[in-house]
């Protein structure tokens, strides 16, 4: 993975220096909170419900057992004992104190971590497909392309100030588990006719309170200009993007508004401005980029054999690995979402442990998932079983990846001061019930994500099924969407009718999964079988 | 009832304003009358608080409960981590 050079850690950092100064003079009382917000928000730390929260980037959800292990020292040194992993492939912390905040981001320096533009109008980190690099179906390994993206979004002068907040993801494989096309601007490396690697362009994606998914501008943008078309896709958007309307500022807007046909027009006049002023990076900086991100020395010839004679692991095998590029090895997801619990929560001691099985079982490597889970990205089979029991010790083994209880939550109205209804407590309902009553094995893969309010971090557009908790006059409401989807089929969630209470949404999750389970066809997915039926038997079915 | 709340500068904690100064308990919060707003100015002035703002309550057997959900989490912690709250009394039903 890649390793900061003397500029990376020279910038860093200097911005821990700044940070201290600021915050003294905050707390001295020669900044006002007015002009130090900006500052503290610009280095991702926010004042939510119950004190500040900070939030981490974690570059394209990339993560060495080093980084994870002081991960885990932050929770208990500065927090309470535990940290929450983000649908933007970060890690949050809910009870820090700003005198304490200095001392955290030198602490994250010294393992070549910032926390710097997980906030503001800017671009901010680069999200990636959690399987990069061990996957057997992407065409190439898409983190050097996110790495040289960071490189060129970090504090880019021009687009510090955009006029919205701005999200970029890379992968590199058809199966899209990054929900590319729910982005500000979606890359998926491809190959064109003559075997070139090159990258195509979907701009205008997002989710929010005016969600849309992102069409395609560009087909094949060689290698060589992949910084300047991106360069080009910004300055439109800076140029012309609402600033008058926070609501209105996202470039989807943009997009939608201009129409895609006269955005691309501008966006092909801005490049081919560009392409005079040289300001792509030499090739020679992507090798150099690249050379970090080489294969770790996997064994050769090694067995696909498993043992799988006990049930439980057997279980966890089918449901929580997928297959790894080299034989003999697997991609091992670990669930953060154990029966009844807080979905992306892991507690300080979790997380040290997680480092160091990713130190003897994984080359030292782990991701971060957009679904809040965390991925072992190369472990050997013949190690699997031994992995599986430390995992369970620390009850961190719970076989459901991608089932009903492996559940997308925001903080909600528990932790965050946007939030219109608490989304954890339904999450938990929700595991619960559908364990305990036995469906979730039988009702195979169903995504269904929480939002507690309209910003939609919780992805409820994009759930199989979605929830959205709404204020409704002082009371909690949930609205029940359904046919949403992330991956290559990207789309969006409609929503059922009127919104129920906390314990009417469980019940109604429950009648259209039975109704599900009734009409399935051979092989269908629950999305498959709203998509086949359409929504009014599924309303039928809720509301009578 | 008008009651004042906000941030502790320095650790961010939740705070309500007992008349003197400013109290971890919503139990010891006072009453505001006209002078909110200048308590606001002068308390945010002196940097004993950060974001301070007038919130409705009412006064229960049980003690003060703001009117809105949100100031009641605010007031007894995550309603999902109660085990974290700084008032030992909290339970769902208080929050809720």
């Amino acid at each position: 993975m890649y390793s900061y050079d003397h500029y990376d850690q020279a910038m860093v950092d200097a911005r821990v220096a700044e940070f201290r100064d600021q915050t003294r003079r905050r707390i001295e009382g020669t900044l006002s909170e007015e002009k130090f917000r900006p500052l503290r928000l610009q280095n991702g730390l926010y004042l939510q419900l119950h004190a500040y929260m900070l939030r981490v980037a974690v570059p394209y959800g990339t993560l060495s057992s080093a980084q994870m292990k002081v991960l885990g020292d932050i929770a208990d040194k500065y927090d309470r004992g535990y940290g929450h992993f983000t649908t933007r492939q970060n890690i949050q912390y809910n009870w820090i104190k700003l005198e304490d905040t200095p001392d955290i981001l030198a602490d994250l320096a010294k393992v070549e971590m910032h926390a710097i533009q997980t906030s503001g109008n800017c671009i901010r980190n680069i999200s990636s497909d959690q399987y990069a690099g061990a996957t057997p179906d992407e065409i190439i390994d898409p983190r050097p392309y996110a790495e040289l993206l960071r490189q060129w979004s970090s504090f880019h002068p021009e687009f510090l100030a955009l006029p919205r907040k701005f999200k970029i993801c890379v992968i590199a494989s058809d199966t899209d588990r990054a929900a590319m096309k729910l982005h500000d601007i979606g890359i998926q490396m491809v190959k064109n006719d003559a075997g070139e690697v090159g990258c195509a362009f979907y701009v205008g994606g997002g989710m929010g309170r005016t969600p849309f998914i992102a069409p395609q501008i560009k087909a094949f943008v060689p290698l060589d200009q992949l910084i300047t078309y991106a360069e080009a896709c910004l300055r439109v958007y800076n140029r012309y993007g609402r600033r008058d309307n926070k609501y209105k500022a996202r470039i989807k807007i943009l997009v939608h508004e201009l129409g895609l046909d006269e955005y691309s027009r501008q966006v092909e006049e801005e490049f081919a401005h560009l392409l005079n002023q040289d300001i792509e990076p030499p090739l020679a900086e992507l090798e150099r980029i690249k050379a970090h991100f080489a294969d770790p020395a996997f064994e050769q010839g090694l067995s696909d054999d498993l043992d799988l004679s006990n049930p439980k692991f057997a279980r966890w095998v089918k449901a929580n690995t997928a297959p790894h590029k080299v034989p003999g090895y697997t991609i091992a997801t670990i669930s953060l979402k154990p029966v009844g619990g807080i979905p992306g929560d892991a507690s300080a001691d979790q997380i040290r442990l997680m480092a160091d099985l990713a130190k003897d079982y994984s080359f030292d490597e782990l991701r971060v998932t957009h679904a809040q889970n965390i991925v072992l990205p190369h472990v050997k089979k013949a190690d699997l079983f031994v992995l599986w029991e430390k995992l369970v010790a620390a009850d961190l083994a719970t076989a459901n990846l991608n089932a009903i209880t492996d559940i997308i939550a925001c903080p909600g109205l528990d932790y965050c001061s946007l939030a219109n209804a608490r989304s954890i407590p339904v999450a938990q309902k929700i595991s619960q019930r559908f364990t305990d009553n036995g469906k979730e094995e039988t009702l195979g893969e169903l995504k269904l994500k929480i939002s507690g309010c309209i910003n939609a971090c919780g992805h409820h557009h994009a759930g199989h099924i979605g929830i959205l908790g709404v204020d409704r006059k002082g009371t909690e409401n949930y609205q029940l969407l359904l046919g949403g989807s992330e991956g290559a089929d990207t789309s969006l969630g409609q929503i059922t009718g009127p919104g129920f209470n906390e314990d009417g949404i469980v019940d109604a999750i429950d009648k259209v999964t039975d109704f599900y389970l009734a009409e399935r066809q051979e092989g269908e997915r629950f999305l498959d079988t709203y998509r086949r039926l359409g929504m009014a038997p599924f309303k039928e079915v809720i509301y009578g | 009832m008008k009651i004042i709340t906000g941030n502790d500068l320095k650790s961010g904690a939740v705070t309500w304003w007992d008349g003197k100064g400013w109290s971890l308990s919503v139990n010891d919060a006072v009453e505001v009358a006209d002078d909110a707003a200048a308590i606001i100015a002068g308390e945010e002035a002196t940097r004993r608080v950060n974001g301070a703002y007038i919130i409705d309550a009412e006064k229960t057997d049980a003690g003060i409960r703001p009117a809105h959900i949100k100031e009641r989490i605010r007031a007894l912690g995550p309603t999902v981590r109660l085990d974290l709250s700084l008032d030992p009394s909290a339970t769902p039903d208080r929050v809720l």
